[in-house]
């Protein structure tokens, strides 16, 4: 097949997977994707474990070592037949501390330290490069493949540069795909969709080889049993440490590959897909094993004798003409090594951010204040990182020549990643693992696993000299790499697999048992490890006093956007209890809100900024005590209690606050009627006597003008006094005429500058707007709306008490509804008196500076009610802010029928 | 945890509570079958059933995957019976 077709199709396959991500995305956004949280998307997802080296590796084990292949498939079996044990509990507990990845997962179980997350995440990236490298090795093996088949089209260029070319465009797909936004969850339907549909691919390709294989080119499964019995495979001995070793590490490295976690605990939408996911993915596994050997043995048959096993998924098809065949196995097998890149590549990138990126950069920043776009920090962040990560395995690629099988290279990243495996399970099974115990034991066993295993890898004389892997560094040689202690007659992987786990184990128990953990660990090991029992465990309270919830939304607006957060702290407000945007800091709140955090930039991260703000980074006396288990037990029983208490406290609150409403209504108004009275005393009183002096009769005729003039505008004042009354009392019965029409939203606020224009016109205003988001047509009762638009502007033009006065205007479109803000630069308005603003006859000054009744702000808010919409005070934006938000068709008059 | 509640428990909860053993007892047995292997080996060496060896294992496989399948539809993710009969735990998805 030429090669140019051959680089055509995986673009276009590449642009196909793009697209179904895409839509997907488009769908699930609009809420119309319930069949993305299924099971079986759920089961297809976690085939990444079944890389290229699953694709082409396992054929070319299994003509190698006859059928210990299926160990690394066993293993996972038996974990997920046995999710029972460990993965629902790890799911459960990954759901509720919203995890971002197992470096976060440990951090967090450790009390938050960002030390572990950092050994983590410098383990996961070490372990991962060979395994990108193998990706890599793979695909470009199959192109040389096709390109050898093929002597017309492009000359394939060499390996080295087919692999860079591999690497980068890798690396621009994962990024265009995993970095479009910082989710708060780090879920990415599209990708999960994608691998989705890449399992499926490629477990079909798998099969149609089989297929044909056993029913094509031999005569079905009894021909099959024969060959394999006549062929090299049949010779192979089964080696009883390898066999029980290679088990185990594949049950270990299938919960603790980054990419694997990634799936399983962090994308996973709903706990119960862990049941049909326990038997489906055994099933799937099994399904891409069966036909494994059947291909060895006949590609072994066909072939000549120099043939490169791992590429029998290949070359068989292709010995016998069957180029469509071939091209299908091409596609899996490129579906395996993209899927497996992209998901490792975006897991990898986010513990970098997280761990190592964010922290510094909070470290670095001077002050305690939150400056800056976070959001682009993290993103911008992960791109690197995802090239850095795909950058290491071309250079493992490069400088391991390529040479090695696949089957070894792809164990020695699970015998990297196993390393996790003590302090992830003492983590969820022992309450007495600490954050000493796990980062000894993470250490020890990294440092074995790279000496005996990762560095001999490069080959002799390349890290280390020949003299040292035979003799031993210094010719002590009881230390040589690959036989510690003078274990020589061992394998070199099991040895490896041997000693690190052992020394890995062992520095963590002793570690565990000789220190004392801190209080935010306690905590931490309680919620982890009694997850099922204690639902409610709360680590840590946070002192209310201190916290500013402004300040907090600053935050929040920072690191999740402008929108989500608002939306956020509406929630909590309305859950408890009360209306606007600013809630109670209540110890629930808090936690709420760091897990939150969390999810954007990790526990350790989201701790420490919260901790800052709050104003104390260590735990107190009284947490210590909250720790200890009689405590919790108590809480435990006390705990009904506890919630009839919250809603005792969440009414008292609600009625609290009623009549703090009311009692400042009443003074208002009280104040209003004395205020009426004397706004209409003032005109009236000086109509009575410039009219009374005119009846006399004798006044010079231009000293009359002026004076029947003066009576002319104290009428017009008390007419408009009286019009603001009557429309008030007009909208608040709902009897309103509505006259709707499609109007231009542009053309609306033109007017309504130019008419509040005249407020003050002495001031120069800047006024900020974008006119691309503003072109939008609705329909409403354009006079009303106009009316709103112009009493906020006025008020912004009156009030604004900044040197350079500014308004911005900003419009968002959100599904059926638009959203205008009004946001000036002024002050704004303390926080005790957002609450009263919209009443009738509220004034924040006693003067009356421009002549109002108080009543503008009660007039639009009656507006915004009739024409379907609101207006709400937008606290924390940096001055006086307004939201209008209204529906962009209203339908038809609600009140029509009154009139 | 000494938990206030029946000594003896309503037949529901007691089935749920062994088919949860068996959950558990599953991954035992799958290893046990599957380690099987290593004892045969010295008797491997006179015939060649390489390929009798291969099915054995997808049998058992196939096995595990059936009883797997069964129990994960008997047992849904466990939340209903997680309580011992007659006390409302409140352990749950809800907030």
């Amino acid at each position: 097949m030429p090669f140019n077709l051959l680089v055509l199709a995986c673009l276009t396959y590449v642009a196909f997977l793009f697209a179904i991500a895409f839509a997907v995305e488009r769908r699930a956004q609009a809420g119309a994707a319930g069949w993305l949280r299924s099971p079986w998307i759920y089961t297809l997802s976690l085939s990444i474990y079944c890389t290229a080296w699953t694709f082409y590796g396992a054929v070319g084990y299994a003509a190698r070592s006859g059928l210990e292949f299926v160990t690394i498939y066993l293993g996972p079996t038996l974990m997920f037949i046995g999710w029972w044990w460990v993965l629902r509990k790890l799911v459960r507990i990954g759901r509720q501390q919203r995890v971002t990845s197992i470096a976060d997962m440990i951090s967090s179980r450790y009390g938050k330290s960002n030390l572990l997350g950092v050994i983590v995440t410098l383990i996961c990236v070490v372990a991962a490069t060979p395994y990108i490298a193998l990706q890599l090795q793979s695909v470009t093996l199959s192109f040389g493949v096709f390109a050898a088949a093929g002597s017309y089209g492009w000359v394939m260029p060499d390996t080295a540069s087919t692999g860079l070319w591999v690497a980068s465009g890798l690396a621009l797909f994962t990024i265009l795909f995993g970095t479009r936004n910082l989710d708060a969850n780090e879920q990415h339907t599209g990708i999960v969709i994608a691998i989705a549909v890449e399992a499926v691919v490629k477990l079909v390709a798998l099969v149609a080889v089989g297929i044909f294989v056993v029913w094509f080119i031999a005569d079905g499964p009894a021909d099959i049993v024969t060959r394999i019995n006549a062929s090299p495979i049949a010779d192979w001995e089964l080696v009883p440490t390898r066999w029980a070793g290679l088990i185990a590490l594949s049950a270990t490295a299938v919960i603790t590959l980054p990419r694997m976690f990634q799936v399983l605990v962090v994308e996973n939408s709903d706990e119960r897909n862990l049941a049909t996911a326990s038997w489906a993915f055994p099933l799937y596994l099994a399904a891409m094993s069966v036909f494994v050997v059947p291909i060895a043995v006949v590609g072994l048959q066909m072939l000549p004798a120099g043939a490169n096993p791992d590429l029998f998924v290949l070359t068989v098809p292709l010995s016998v003409g069957q180029g469509g065949l071939a091209m299908l196995a091409f596609l899996g097998g490129f579906s395996s090594a993209t899927s497996m890149v992209i998901v490792a590549s975006i897991a990898l990138a986010t513990m970098v951010s997280n761990h190592i990126v964010m922290p510094v950069w909070l470290s670095l920043r001077p002050t305690r204040e939150v400056t800056g776009d976070v959001r682009r920090l993290v993103l911008n962040a992960r791109r690197f990182s995802i090239a850095g990560v795909l950058g290491l395995g071309y250079l493992y690629y490069s400088f391991s020549g390529g040479s090695a099988s696949l089957a070894s290279i792809g164990l020695i990243s699970f015998v990297g990643v196993a390393q996790m495996m003590p302090a992830m399970l003492g983590g969820l099974f022992w309450r007495g693992a600490t954050r000493v115990g796990a980062a000894a034991g993470l250490i020890t066993g990294f440092v074995l696993w790279a000496y005996t295993l990762f560095l001999p890898s490069f080959g002799p004389d390349s890290v280390f000299s020949l003299s040292v892997l035979m003799d031993g560094p210094l010719g002590l040689s009881w230390l040589r790499p690959q036989a510690l202690f003078g274990a020589r007659g061992m394998d070199p992987l099991i040895h490896a697999l041997f000693w690190s786990l052992v020394g890995n184990t062992t520095a963590f128990a002793l570690g565990s048992l000789f220190s004392f953990p801190s209080p935010v660990e306690r905590v931490q090991g309680l919620a982890f490890v009694n997850v099922f029992d204690t639902e409610r465990s709360e680590p840590q309270a946070w002192d209310q006093g201190l916290i500013d919830t402004e300040e907090l939304l600053k935050l929040a607006q920072r690191i999740l956007g402008d929108e989500p957060a608002l939306t956020f702290f509406q929630q909590a407000t309305q859950e408890q209890g009360t209306d606007g945007y600013l809630p109670d800091p209540t110890p629930a709140f808090l936690e709420a809100l760091e897990r939150k955090l969390a999810g954007a930039v990790g526990a350790a991260a989201a701790h420490a900024m919260i901790a800052e703000l709050a104003g104390r980074a260590r735990v107190t006396v009284a947490d210590l005590i909250r720790v200890a288990d009689e405590t919790a037990q108590i809480m435990e029983n006390s705990s009904r209690l506890e919630h009839q208490r919250a809603e005792l406290e969440r009414t008292a609150r609600q009625l609290r606050e009623a009549n703090e409403k009311l009692t400042q209504i009443s003074i208002q108004k009280d104040a209003f009627l004395s205020q009426i009275s004397h706004e209409l005393r003032t005109p009236m009183t000086s109509i009575r006597a410039f009219s009374e002096i005119l009846m006399e009769g004798d006044v010079p005729p231009e000293m009359a003008v002026t004076q029947a003039r003066i009576i002319h505008e104290e009428a017009i004042r008390l007419t408009r006094l009286l019009d603001d009354l009557l429309d008030l009392s007009v909208l608040e019965n709902g009897t309103v005429q509505l006259d709707l029409r499609l109007v231009s939203l542009t053309e609306l606020i033109d007017r309504a500058l130019r008419a509040a224009g005249q407020v003050r016109p002495d001031q120069t205003f800047v006024i900020w707007r974008d006119l691309p988001t503003e072109a939008l047509f609705i329909r409403t009762d354009p006079d009303r709306l106009a009316q709103v638009f112009i009493n906020l502007v006025s008020n912004a033009r009156k009030y604004c008490d900044a040197r350079q006065p500014e308004i911005r205007i900003a419009v968002k479109q959100r599904g059926a509804r638009v959203i205008v803000d009004f946001i000036d630069n002024g002050s704004g308005i303390p926080k005790d008196k957002q609450h009263i603003i919209f009443e009738k006859f509220a004034r924040l000054t006693d003067q009356t500076r421009a002549g109002g009744a108080g009543l503008g702000l009660a007039i639009c808010r009656e507006i915004m009610a009739n024409l379907g919409g609101s207006i709400t005070y937008l606290p924390a934006q940096g001055g006086a802010a307004f939201r209008v938000t209204l529906p962009l068709r209203l339908e038809k008059p609600k009140y029509s029928d009154a009139a | 945890m000494n938990r206030r509640g029946p000594v003896f428990l309503a037949r529901r909860s007691y089935r749920m509570r062994r088919l949860r053993d068996g959950a558990r007892l599953l991954p035992v047995a799958g290893t046990f079958l599957l380690l099987l292997p290593i004892l045969w080996q010295p008797a491997a060496t006179e015939a060649r059933d390489t390929a009798f060896d291969g099915i054995y294992i997808f049998a058992v496989w196939a096995g595990l995957i059936i009883v797997a399948a069964i129990l994960s539809r008997a047992l849904g993710t466990g939340e209903e019976a997680e309580a011992p009969a007659g006390r409302e735990d409140d352990e749950g998805l809800t907030p």
